[in-house]
């Protein structure tokens, strides 16, 4: 199953993530037309002041996921095989009970609907927009185990050169 | 997102040359057009803005996050900065490229460089009386010609002298929007001062000033260097050439001149045909030397002496990839530095020569005036040398070239027309040809290579829009067979007949980028032979595939000019509401004329024949 990883450690703060995703869900799909949409994005690169670092956000959508246990309409769902907690516009009533639980923060408001939007991690494309839109790669899909294993063999890695060194 | 080599190029010999450069694993410009994507979309859409270092700031196009920079300026005033400084880097490439062609003939005029000579007399004097240069002794009138096209650069105060070619209308309408350049240099520092921090954040009063720029490009720089280049090197007339990477010879020493100034492309030429050069070639193999050129200096050589063109902008680094290529010789603009690691995989010398230029991986051959025909000698001497280390296993030269018919400076135009341009309008009032378009520019791999160019060309002759092009475009139409009067069978029936009558091609190849200053004359004749603005004119400008800051300067001058222009890539303004407005309507009240984009060729020859017929409406005839 694969997510939406973020590796902080390397976002320029660019934002190139979210303006790929406004236009994504925007009518044309196209920069120069959606101008004239203004679509709204669905993930926040959030500045930590503290360490002068810039942090992609956005949804992760939770195994399980507190906005779907909480809605009351059932416009929030997830799907049992790809884990994507879908957001069904027809049927939110814009109560914002999603929002109040949302540990991270990443439902947001249409301005003209009144309604929740969310990632819906673009079901129409392979590899989500804000991912191909990042120029260092501070994004990636792919499977979360995948991920740790890579960290598991570097921090190995390491600490096998410590012990080398000890010997 | 990687595209099929088929979809990169309507170019048959360019297809053939990305499939040798994806066997052999090397990277073109194409394979790093998509390694970018997807690009900024503050970027593209000129939001960003990095004047000062309070900075880099950013607006969100989408209205969430900041609309303003540090500073306060919205989006309109960043898009407005940000294009008047790609109008002053463009005018600037002109200017300077315009200042060494003065300069080697001030040298040439007072003794110093002995390799230049005057080829072109007759337009000597006639420049010198428009600059009212009377006194004509011993070399003594060229000398001062020569410092009064120098002073039109540090001018502080009064007009740049060509701007008066201009017809009284045009002149009348720059006065009133107080748009006359006073002076080449000045204009362009003023540019750069009104775009630093805290000075002018006035979007229309900012688009202006890059109108008074780019006139004192189209109307001073790039007229002064084709002024100054056809007395130096010769006007062009028609001859007869071939297009193509199919020009290169497998059993010749090639040299490729590229990039845009004639100055040592010119000597280069000559040392070419030395004796002594080619006995030195045979002796080490081969059948001859053969210089071939890309972009413009490819078409000012083309222009005075036939001299075949290998390719277009994108094309050079396939040419390269030929394997066939002995030097690759370049001046300034639109080289890419990626020649550099590109040669060191082939025996191919890249060579740079411009003070100015210098690229990583090239042997430097530094150009001065003074030892231009030497300097010349020795890089041919070293091209000629190089052929011992060509692997001719690995030589592989596309077959495809084109016959061509090149080199209609306004005099040779004049001349196919019997002397007068009254042929020509005769044949615009009657409606055999419907108006002139005007399609120029360079190549961008964000269109299919040449597509946008003859797609568009196609288009415009098949409904009796007689073509006049430069640059890019020009090669592009040479490669694809519409540079030979034969292509007038292509052409609408109006067209037809009109080209076969004078023998020449529906589509009229004038020059290099800086010879849009020719057609900037050619109109001006037309209208103030009808008595009218070039804005009546049933006339249209066209850039299908531009890319260059050069190509925002040209199309703002032919804009200011009266001249309706319609752009094929987007260029980076639509994130301002305000300046798109202005660009794409204000303008149209303020000079008679406007911007357009159109990706679509199609559409664009649509655009442009719908403006050209409401312009003859306008002049009473029949549409």
């Amino acid at each position: 199953m694969k997510e939406i990883l973020v590796r902080p450690e390397r976002c320029m703060g660019c934002r190139s993530c979210e303006i790929a995703c406004a236009v994504e869900h925007s009518v044309s799909r196209d920069l120069f037309r959606a101008l004239s949409e203004m679509p709204q994005k669905r993930l926040y690169v959030e500045h930590v002041p503290e360490y002068s670092l810039a942090v992609p956000i956005l949804c992760r959508h939770c195994e399980d996921a507190p906005c779907v246990a909480v809605c009351p309409t059932g416009a929030l769902t997830q799907d049992a095989l790809t884990g994507v907690v879908r957001h069904n516009r027809d049927v939110c009533i814009g109560c914002w009970t999603c929002a109040s639980v949302c540990t991270y923060g990443v439902i947001g408001r249409d301005r003209r609907a009144r309604v929740a939007i969310k990632c819906d991690r673009c079901p129409e494309l392979d590899v989500p927009a804000c991912v191909s839109a990042c120029p260092t790669r501070a994004l990636i899909y792919g499977v979360v185990e995948d991920l740790s294993e890579a960290r598991r063999a570097a921090s190995a890695l390491k600490l096998a050169r410590g012990v080398a060194a000890s010997r | 997102m990687a595209n099929k080599p088929a979809t990169e190029s309507i170019d048959p010999a360019t297809t053939k040359m990305l499939l040798e450069a994806r066997r052999a694993g090397l990277e073109t410009a194409w394979d790093r057009f998509n390694k970018q994507q997807p690009q900024c979309g503050f970027g593209l859409l000129g939001i960003c803005c990095r004047n000062c270092n309070m900075g880099p700031c950013r607006i969100d196009p989408f209205g969430e996050g900041p609309d303003k920079g540090v500073c306060g300026a919205t989006a309109d005033i960043i898009v407005a900065r940000n294009l008047l400084r790609m109008i002053a880097a463009g005018a600037a490439a002109h200017a300077d490229h315009a200042r060494d062609a003065v300069i080697v003939f001030k040298e040439a005029s007072e003794g110093r460089a002995r390799s230049y000579q005057i080829r072109d007399e007759a337009k000597l004097r006639a420049l010198a009386a428009e600059y009212n240069i009377s006194s004509w002794g011993e070399g003594g009138g060229a000398a001062d010609l020569a410092n009064a096209l120098l002073s039109d650069f540090g001018r502080q105060q009064g007009s740049v002298m060509l701007t008066h070619r201009a017809p009284e209308k045009r002149q009348r309408i720059w006065e009133k929007l107080g748009i006359i350049p006073r002076g080449i240099d000045r204009e362009i520092v003023e540019c750069m001062h009104r775009t630093n921090m805290g000075v002018d954040n006035d979007p229309l009063h900012i688009l202006l000033q890059g109108l008074r720029t780019s006139i004192a490009d189209g109307w001073g720089a790039s007229m002064i260097a084709t002024e100054v280049q056809d007395i130096l090197f010769g006007t062009p007339s028609p001859k007869r050439s071939e297009a193509n990477l199919g020009v290169l010879r497998e059993d010749e020493v090639n040299i490729i001149v590229h990039g845009h100034e004639p100055i040592l492309s010119e000597m280069i030429v000559e040392a070419a045909s030395d004796p002594e050069m080619i006995r030195l070639a045979e002796k080490l193999g081969a059948k001859g030397i053969n210089v071939a050129g890309i972009c413009c200096t490819g078409n000012e050589v083309l222009m005075r002496h036939g001299i075949p063109v290998a390719g277009n902008f994108l094309q050079q680094e396939l040419a390269v990839i030929t394997g066939a290529v002995e030097a690759m010789v370049v001046d300034v603009q639109c080289v890419m530095p990626s020649l550099g690691s590109l040669a060191a995989c082939y025996h191919t010398k890249f060579i740079s020569t411009s003070p100015k230029a210098e690229f990583p991986g090239a042997l430097r051959m530094e150009f001065s005036e003074e030892r231009a025909a030497e300097m010349a000698r020795e890089i041919v001497r070293t091209a000629v040398e190089n052929y011992r280390n060509r692997d001719k296993s690995r030589v592989i030269i596309p077959r495809e070239k084109s016959e061509c018919m090149v080199g209609f400076s306004v005099e040779a135009i004049l001349n196919a027309l019997g002397g007068s341009p009254q042929p020509l309008i005769d044949a615009v009032v009657n409606g055999s040809i419907k108006g002139i378009a005007a399609v120029v520019g360079c190549n961008n791999p964000k269109v299919q290579h040449d597509s946008g160019h003859i797609n568009l060309v196609r288009e415009l002759i098949r409904n009796n829009v007689l073509v006049v092009t430069t640059g890019c475009n020009a090669i592009a139409c040479a490669k694809a067979g519409l540079l030979r009067p034969e292509a007038a069978a292509e052409a609408g029936d109006g067209l037809r007949g009109v080209c076969e009558s004078l023998g020449v091609p529906p589509v009229l190849h004038m020059g290099s980028c800086v010879d849009i200053s020719r057609i900037l004359v050619v109109a001006a004749a037309i209208a103030n032979r009808l008595g009218v603005d070039i804005s009546d004119l049933p006339v249209a400008g066209a850039a299908p595939e531009w890319m260059s800051e050069k190509a925002v300067s040209i199309g703002a001058y032919v804009v200011a000019s009266g001249v309706y222009t319609v752009l094929g890539t987007v260029p980076p303004v639509l994130g301002s509401p305000v300046v798109t407005r202005i660009l794409t309507k204000d303008l149209g009240d303020a000079v008679g004329a406007t911007f357009a984009v159109e990706p679509d060729p199609f559409k664009a020859a649509r655009l442009i024949i719908e403006h050209i017929e409401s312009r003859r409406k306008g002049l009473g005839l029949k549409v």
